[in-house]
């Protein structure tokens, strides 16, 4: 409570919690890392089950895309991170650059994804579809997680373009400037989130040989 | 005290070199998976993977200069999930 009555006084009376909000945030990331985690546990689980299963279907999937995607979410992070250094220097004109970059990328990753997963449903393999209930339990269960763990980080992905893009215009109206860019650092934490996860779906999914 | 702590800003150099650990990670990560290690090779890629969100968090998410709370909560919650991830396993392996 002192330091939220500090930055009030410190900020020339403008009544705004930061750290509070960003604890908000975080704790908020907590219950999305939980949420991850028990999919990651049923993969663990069922990996240890079916192992040669998993490794048969992972061979399908195709290592150069989720490689590609790879590193454009990664680029995507940094660009968001250099956004939040960029208005911290007053710098709105990188700062706006730089998240337009990152929303370019997350499109990137979304064209990707499309193509690779209309070329697994055009090869008959999709929820539900004969083709993959034809295949023994551990496929399916791989390729079960795959469209639900994937899928699910596809869905984060959309929601932080659409958020990205609010922060954007907020940025552009001036609304977050270079002392109050909290919704930008939050967002941004966000963005880091749906990247952090990937760097664990990568190996699991796209790098079983 | 506000002060100080906000205004721990990155430059511009900092997150570029993370970035470009990032990627040189990852493609250790996936020029490894090349090579049969056998067992190894899981373990090898879940190493990587566990630094670059370690540069990831501290880095990009700024956890190293925040407020201690947050990393305090960081450690409970990834406390929280090894243990159910433990007990999860015992259940699986001893049932």
């Amino acid at each position: 409570m002192s330091s939220h009555n500090e930055s009030a006084v410190a900020q020339n009376h403008v009544h705004r919690d930061e750290v509070g909000a960003k604890m908000g945030m975080w704790l908020f990331l907590f219950t999305e890392l939980l949420l991850f985690g028990g999919l990651f546990l049923v993969y663990a689980v069922y990996r240890y089950q079916y192992p040669d299963q998993f490794h048969l279907a992972g061979m399908e999937l195709n290592t150069g895309i989720g490689t590609l995607n790879t590193i454009i979410l990664l680029t995507s992070s940094l660009t968001v991170a250099l956004s939040i250094a960029a208005i911290q220097k007053r710098n709105k004109f990188l700062s706006v650059l730089m998240l337009t970059l990152t929303l370019t990328f997350a499109l990137m990753f979304m064209v990707n994804k499309y193509f690779e997963w209309s070329a697994k449903f055009s090869h008959g393999i999709y929820p539900g579809s004969e083709e993959l209930l034809s295949l023994p339990n551990g496929q399916i269960l791989f390729f079960g997680l795959y469209y639900v763990m994937t899928g699910l980080h596809g869905l984060h992905v959309v929601i932080g373009i659409i958020i990205l893009s609010i922060i954007l215009v907020m940025i552009i109206k001036d609304k977050i400037t270079y002392d109050n860019y909290t919704k930008l650092e939050n967002s941004g934490l966000y963005w880091h989130l749906v990247d952090l996860i990937w760097i664990f779906l990568f190996p699991l999914f796209y790098l079983i040989q | 005290m506000h002060e100080e702590k906000n205004n721990h800003h990155i430059g511009y150099g900092t997150y570029v070199l993370v970035w470009i650990a990032l990627l040189a990670f990852t493609s250790i990560t996936v020029t490894i998976a090349g090579v049969s290690l056998g067992r190894y090779t899981l373990l090898v890629a879940l190493f990587f993977a566990a630094i670059k969100s370690a540069l990831v968090i501290n880095i990009f998410m700024h956890i190293k200069f925040d407020e201690k709370i947050f990393k305090v909560f960081l450690l409970l919650s990834g406390f929280t999930l090894l243990v159910i991830f433990i007990l999860t396993f015992f259940d699986f392996l001893y049932r």
